[in-house]
């Protein structure tokens, strides 16, 4: 953990790139509530970094600082060691951060497939006009994005759903959909705001393996809001914590399990 | 044959053609709907101001000449050119794609996120705007419009079918054109929205705008696109009733026919808007002619209104409507 430039080792042994993407001195406020203030960590290659806390510590309007969906009020984001200019949530999904919503959000009238399929719009290179006209190499290309799906949708066991219009699902598998769509951009950061929120122990646990296993085939960075704190033991390289939208911890799980705002926080110690 | 029956026949084909006009307008309102779940209301005022566009640049009106006139009293009308009919076609379609970049910079890009019905009362206060400034831009008076389609009796249907049956049909060659056009838009337009980046991109963006930002979509890119598709639909539109009717503020009422079509067709299909079309402009002649004289006449006025509320009390989606799914 000292090596802050070279990455680390975790625990399972696996190996942990450098700084992919660095807040800093992040405050976000609306009117005069203050939702995330003076909030500084980092995510480096290749790790899964949770942010967990109690309702209403800040969680998700981090996440939508970093997807773009807010504007910080104050502080910097930093990606590949570059500021990243104000932008547009479309023009941050274009730089290869996808993600998931915790109310989830998908295209309900379009199937399955090609709810998935629009996670590869960014990937997409042919021009307007030979979509349009179906010219030379959009056939080509959509094959190649189509098999490139095709194998998202076995890793993640949702073949026999493919054709189904999304709005018919039941929630857990929604869920597993939004996962699918986000993976399809091949995000360099990956964005879940809570993954397994309102899921039973088998979707959670299906839902657990599946966020382990990509990282694991794909290496994709991944960053994660839970409530669930065993699940957040059990998934996470290291946790940052908010509380009133402050930071109040940042480490690898155990670490994090012992320190005694972390306690307070979750067992509900007044604050003086 | 009998004669009836000859005389049925040839009112139901006329009937047909008289649909294909009513689809193509439908067909505008679809393409809106289903890429931003919107209606929008300014769709016949969109096939009128092209229309007024497209004559006032062939005959090289000048635009804005009575506001011009009465400020500077001078005595403007027009250009001492003529434009060629398929440059001045071209022109007005670039028109129209200004004209969605600036309905986007102005109405659309203020009301992201908002309720269907709040795009809704924008699009019908943008009808009104649209059809003052077509009036303002390029007169009020009526406007012959002639692109050079050819007009009139088909003389080989009328020869053909005079051999066989010894009555000759009377199809008008502009129907049979309009006819062609449709077919050829909407075999373009589906395959547009089917199978191209773009026209996933419109899918999504109308389903849900979030996630749709999510996935990299530019909203903005993508309504002045589907407000383009639109505008040039409204031109094909505007060019076939002009051809036929001339160009009058009227024409903008034609609009109000859609609405029954897609009650019929659906509001979120293509091949929906051209089937309800020619169910609509079939059934209103066919009535006209068998019951029409049995009630008095003037049945074409409320036929497509009365036969879009059957439709709306059996089957509310339309014939090829999207199924209304709703988990509870």
């Amino acid at each position: 953990m000292k090596d802050m430039v070279e990455g680390y080792t975790t625990p399972d042994g696996r190996q942990i790139g450098g700084v992919l993407m660095e807040l800093k001195n992040i405050t976000l406020r609306f009117g005069g509530v203050v939702a995330i203030k003076d909030i500084s960590f980092d995510i480096r290659e290749g790790e899964i970094r949770a942010i967990i806390g109690p309702n209403g510590a800040g969680k998700s309007s981090m996440l939508n600082v970093i997807s773009g969906f807010y504007v910080p009020t104050e502080g910097e984001v930093w990606f590949h060691g570059q500021k990243r200019p104000a932008m547009r949530p479309y023009q941050v999904a274009r730089l290869g951060i996808a993600r998931t919503f915790q109310n989830i959000a998908l295209f309900d009238g379009m199937s399955v497939l090609d709810n998935i399929m629009t996670g590869r719009l960014t990937l997409m290179k042919s021009g307007l006009l030979s979509q349009a006209m179906w010219w030379g190499s959009a056939a080509a290309e959509e094959n190649e994005h189509r098999e490139k799906v095709e194998k998202i949708i076995d890793f993640l066991e949702i073949q026999n759903i493919r054709k189904t219009p999304v709005g018919r699902l039941p929630y857990g598998l929604k869920k597993r959909v939004e996962l699918a769509r986000a993976l399809a951009a091949e995000p360099k950061i990956l964005l879940l705001d809570e993954p397994m929120a309102g899921m039973n122990v088998e979707e959670k646990e299906d839902m657990c393996r599946f966020i382990l296993d990509v990282n694991d085939e794909f290496g994709t960075t991944t960053v994660l809001i839970e409530h669930d704190m065993g699940v957040v033991m059990d998934l996470s390289d290291r946790v940052v914590v908010m509380d009133y939208g402050r930071k109040i911890g940042d480490g690898p799980p155990d670490e994090v399990r012992n320190n005694q705002d972390v306690i307070d926080a979750y067992l509900g110690v007044a604050h003086d | 044959m009998t004669d009836q029956l000859l005389y049925a026949t040839e009112t139901a084909l006329n009937g047909l053609m008289t649909g294909v006009m009513y689809s193509l307008v439908a067909l505008g309102f679809v393409l809106i709907y289903k890429s931003s779940g919107v209606f929008n209301y300014a769709q016949g005022v969109l096939a009128l101001f092209a229309a007024l566009t497209l004559v006032g640049i062939q005959k090289g009106q000048v635009p804005f000449a009575h506001l011009i006139n009465a400020m500077t009293g001078g005595h403007l009308e027009s250009f001492p050119w003529q434009v060629p009919a398929l440059l001045a076609i071209l022109l007005t379609a670039g028109v129209m794609v200004i004209m969605a970049i600036i309905i986007e910079k102005l109405v659309l890009k203020h009301l992201v996120n908002q309720a269907p019905i709040i795009l809704f009362m924008a699009t019908i206060g943008l009808a009104y705007f649209l059809e003052g400034f077509g009036d303002v831009m390029w007169g009020a008076d009526i406007k012959t419009l002639d692109v050079g389609l050819p007009q009139g009796i088909n003389e080989t249907i009328e020869t053909v079918t005079g051999d066989l049956f010894g009555y000759g049909f009377f199809i008008d060659n502009l129907d049979l054109v309009a006819t062609l056009v449709a077919v050829l838009l909407v075999t373009a337009l589906t395959i547009f929205s089917q199978y191209s980046k773009q026209g996933r991109a419109l899918r999504a963006v109308a389903d849900d705008h979030q996630a749709a930002l999510s996935v990299g979509i530019s909203l903005r890119f993508i309504w002045i696109l589907v407000w383009s598709i639109a505008g040039f639909v409204a031109l094909v539109a505007g060019i076939m009733w002009g051809s036929k009717s001339g160009v009058q503020f009227s024409l903008s009422l034609i609009a109000l026919k859609a609405l029954p079509v897609l009650m019929l067709g659906g509001f979120t299909s293509i091949p929906g808007a051209i089937v309800g079309g020619l169910i609509i402009g079939m059934g209103e002649k066919l009535f006209e002619f068998w019951i029409g004289p049995l009630i008095g006449g003037a049945t074409e006025n409320w036929f497509a209104y009365v036969l879009a509320l059957i439709f709306l009390v059996f089957r509310p989606q339309g014939l090829f409507g999207e199924k209304i799914i709703e988990r509870v």
